[in-house]
């Protein structure tokens, strides 16, 4: 089945926020203020930051939450698919910006898989036919064929996790933004959930925005990485420079502990040729010195 | 001293989550118990304060079996700081919230008042005294649950997932909150599958898969052992996996430490660049 | 609560389990008229005999059973309160008839319940969520059941949890004077409530993130298509209820004592 997404990668902004500002309605101060991000079409980001930065908050923003379901003051301009947040309709926005939350349980309404995959799109309209070919392909690209009867209650968090992806990807969005979707899992199903939204990035071109404490299984993947703090962006630029500053760990990310390495190492005189996100780039890298020796 | 010998448990449905578990901590320790979900790391902790009876075998608690004992007595000793505080909090303020447990236990007003302001200050939480905790963000809340437990001072603090949603700086005040437990005598347990926070806090690590202690050791050897680590669907810490693949370098396989592997690659490489 | 088991769909695929909501609703309001319109023990037994087959060949006679057990005790209930109120107030009857029309009142009560059990255990939650969309039942109302449904395991789950972690903290739930018992739930009943709406609170957001409301004319993946099973059942619930109508009218039933006298 083909996507329709345009797999060449035009440097295309697919979001752009300017002077983006947001107070809650019942918030004192801005949960964020005068963010400028632009976020191009097949980029993988990852936004991180400690807690109450304001990345929940404003990861939000891009598909309508805010401020059409939380209310609130939002300032300054945030475009997404070419349509204006401010005065799209979530329903809309919905269709460009798939949205995957924390918890999985909570992800689920029906009473079984393939039903809550087609949740999205029975509420679209769309054509019967069309709704069973397009589950049957989110099922497929989300490696869940085998569990498309089951009841959510049977299934582990990874797998609920993987029917919220599923449900989104149905679909079809050109992003899709994910809130700290591992919180809950242990470390396998986390990776798996990792390379699922790796592969929807590699593979269909989709541009994935990816809000996470875990950075050691991310970075990695990530095209660009997003610091914010206290309401700001306080770091935007590629991964291996983000993540071996100074600034990045005095804010407190989680800093990968390969990357940490690299940062002990250089800091006592010996510099890594690159800078690893991974274990697997770590080995090389000081295999690489090794041969030096 | 903490003593499970031979423990089986099935839950009313029919799964057999212990499977003959055996395990002593002693007074003081800090005990990880790791493995994937489903392996029995909840269930064995909640025989330890007799949410749980075994349906085979013993568990006690300073020499008094737990089945001879209600949980509101056990609970006076070992304190259970569940992984959701939203399953915990109901009160109007944090205040109130804190001394529940006081009262539950009988303590005097005058102490309740003494203990409470204990737990707020020990965990940052006296601005928040009179605010009610479903106001507070969820870091915050966390700290409330954790206080209300602390606050009747038990012996051995269980904290089941107490790193889910945090972010570095939070899980290294508790690594450091707990140290400080421990410093205090207090034997702390946590059931976790945070490898990195267990490859940073060096506890013994208990490994558990399908209802059976699988390896049980200092975290070094425990969580560089790749067979071990496969066998509980668990992963190896980041810089133990590095060192497996440096292994052939004729580096030592059972560093788990950042800093650790800092030292040993500069010995080796110092000033070769 | 054991007569609430015998209500409980267990999932199992068999005939009955795989027929049209609608048409088994229909037979099951076609059955309760019937039951009310006949006083007299005969046919009520009848209606509870006819009934058994479906349990068999539905599979769920041990479910169907607890029901049974569970209601045993209101049956008894109705029973006795029949006979006195009969021996008491009811005309000069013989002891044998006032027994045998308490009997008839309590049959009514238990044929009612064995019918609404079947069709709850023979209907899973899902399929009864679309039989009630299909019948143009808002669908706001069809979603807000089907996602009760699968909520229960949940939130008894999480009823659970909170009793464990409140009893960690020293809670007493048993004994105790009555007040003191229900202040005693308090602890149990704020994070229950609290967490709902938390829940239902994430459910929305969801929901909004998939386009609720996007479409005025929603689809559905499933369609339920009444078939020849289902026809069948409608054409005999209707020949039931136009016969019963016959005879309650017309026809002068026999009591059981008659017929064992013969």
């Amino acid at each position: 089945m083909d996507h329709p997404i345009q797999k060449r990668r035009l440097s295309l902004a697919i979001i752009e926020a300017k002077g983006l500002t947001y107070t809650y309605p019942i918030g004192a101060k801005p949960a964020f203020e005068d963010v400028t991000v632009k976020i191009e079409k097949g980029e993988f980001v990852l936004l991180t930051g400690p807690s109450g930065c304001g990345k929940t908050t404003l990861c939000r923003c891009f598909n309508g939450l805010i401020p059409h379901f939380y209310g609130g003051k939002l300032e300054g301009e945030v475009t997404v698919a070419g349509l204006k947040v401010a005065e799209s309709p979530i329903s809309e926005l919905a269709q460009h910006v798939g949205m995957v939350f924390q918890n999985p349980e909570n992800q689920l309404f029906a009473l079984s898989v393939e039903k809550d995959v087609a949740f999205g799109l029975e509420n679209l309209g769309v054509p019967r036919e069309e709704i069973r070919e397009k589950v049957d392909w989110a099922l497929k690209m989300t490696g869940i064929d085998d569990l498309r009867s089951r009841p959510p209650y049977e299934l582990s968090g990874g797998q609920q996790q993987r029917v919220a992806i599923a449900s989104v990807l149905a679909m079809q969005p050109e992003v899709i933004v994910f809130d700290e979707p591992t919180s809950f899992l242990d470390p396998l199903g986390a990776r798996q959930i990792f390379e699922v939204i790796r592969s929807l990035n590699r593979d269909l071109g989709i541009t994935m925005i990816l809000v996470e404490h875990r950075l050691d299984l991310t970075a990695r993947y990530a095209h660009k990485v997003m610091v914010m703090e206290k309401g700001r962006i306080a770091l935007d630029g590629e991964p291996r420079k983000v993540l071996s500053s100074e600034e990045a760990r005095l804010i407190g990310v989680g800093i990968p502990k390969a990357t940490r390495l690299y940062n002990y190492l250089k800091a006592n005189g010996a510099s890594l040729a690159e800078i690893p996100l991974s274990s697997e780039e770590a080995y090389q890298a000081i295999k690489e010195l090794s041969g030096h020796d | 001293m903490i003593k499970v010998e031979d423990v089986y448990f099935s839950y009313p449905n029919g799964v057999q989550a212990l499977k003959g578990v055996s395990l002593e901590i002693q007074d003081g320790e800090f005990v990880a118990i790791m493995g994937q979900n489903g392996a029995g790391k909840t269930t064995l902790v909640k025989h330890i304060n007799g949410l749980l009876k075994p349906a085979r075998g013993r568990v006690l608690v300073d020499d008094v079996e737990t089945a001879k004992m209600s949980v509101a007595t056990l609970a006076r000793k070992v304190g259970f700081v569940f992984q959701n505080p939203d399953h915990q909090l109901f009160s109007e303020t944090v205040e109130e919230e804190i001394s529940f447990g006081l009262r539950n236990f009988g303590f005097e007003e005058k102490t309740i008042k003494e203990r409470v302001d204990w737990a707020l200050n020990l965990l940052d939480l006296t601005e928040y005294r009179g605010v009610s905790p479903f106001m507070l963000s969820g870091g915050e809340r966390k700290r409330v649950a954790l206080a209300s437990v602390l606050a009747w001072d038990p012996k051995i603090v269980i904290l089941d997932e107490p790193t889910i949603g945090q972010d570095s700086q939070q899980k290294e005040r508790l690594r450091q909150f707990i140290t400080q437990l421990n410093r205090q005598e207090k034997t702390v347990i946590i059931v976790t599958h945070d490898i990195e926070f267990v490859a940073e806090c060096k506890p013994r690590v208990v490994l558990m898969a399908l209802g059976k202690i699988v390896a049980q050791g200092g975290a070094e050897k425990i969580l560089t052992d790749p067979d071990l680590v496969s066998q509980a669907s668990v992963v190896l810490p980041e810089i133990a996996q590095i060192f497996l693949k440096l292994a052939d370098l004729g580096f030592p396989r059972e560093v788990i430490d950042v800093y650790e592997a800092g030292r040993l690659l500069l010995e080796r490489f110092g000033e070769a660049t | 609560m054991s007569m609430f088991d015998g209500f409980k769909f267990r999932s199992v695929s068999s005939p009955v389990h795989r027929m049209d909501p609608r048409a088994k609703f229909f037979y099951v309001c076609v059955l309760f008229a019937v039951a009310v319109m006949f006083n007299h023990l005969v046919p009520l037994l009848v209606l509870f005999v006819i009934q058994i087959p479906f349990v068999l060949v539905a599979g769920v006679q041990k479910e169907w059973l607890r029901s049974m057990k569970g209601s045993a005790l209101f049956a008894i209930l109705i029973f006795a309160m029949n006979v006195l109120s009969l021996y008491f107030y009811g005309g000069y009857e013989s002891l044998a008839m006032i027994l045998e029309r308490s009997l008839a009142m309590t049959a009514r009560f238990v044929v009612l319940i064995e019918s609404f059990s079947i069709f709850f255990l023979t209907t899973s939650p899902d399929l009864l969520g679309l039989a009630l969309e299909q019948s143009h039942v808002p669908y706001e109302l069809c979603f807000a059941f089907t996602t009760a449904v699968r909520f229960v395991p949940v939130l008894a789950e999480e009823a659970q949890t909170i009793m464990d972690a409140q009893k960690a903290r020293g809670l007493e739930l048993e004994g105790g004077n009555f007040a003191k018992r229900i202040r005693n739930y308090i602890p149990i009943l704020i994070p229950l409530i609290v967490n709902a709406i938390r829940r239902s609170l994430e459910l929305a957001e969801t929901m909004e993130s998939r386009a609720w409301g996007a479409n005025r004319r929603r689809t559905n993946l499933y369609v339920l298509r009444a078939g020849q099973k289902d026809y069948v059942l409608i054409l005999l619930s209707i020949l039931l209820l136009g016969g019963s109508i016959y005879i309650s009218a017309f026809a002068r039933i026999p009591s059981l004592i008659e017929i064992l006298s013969v």
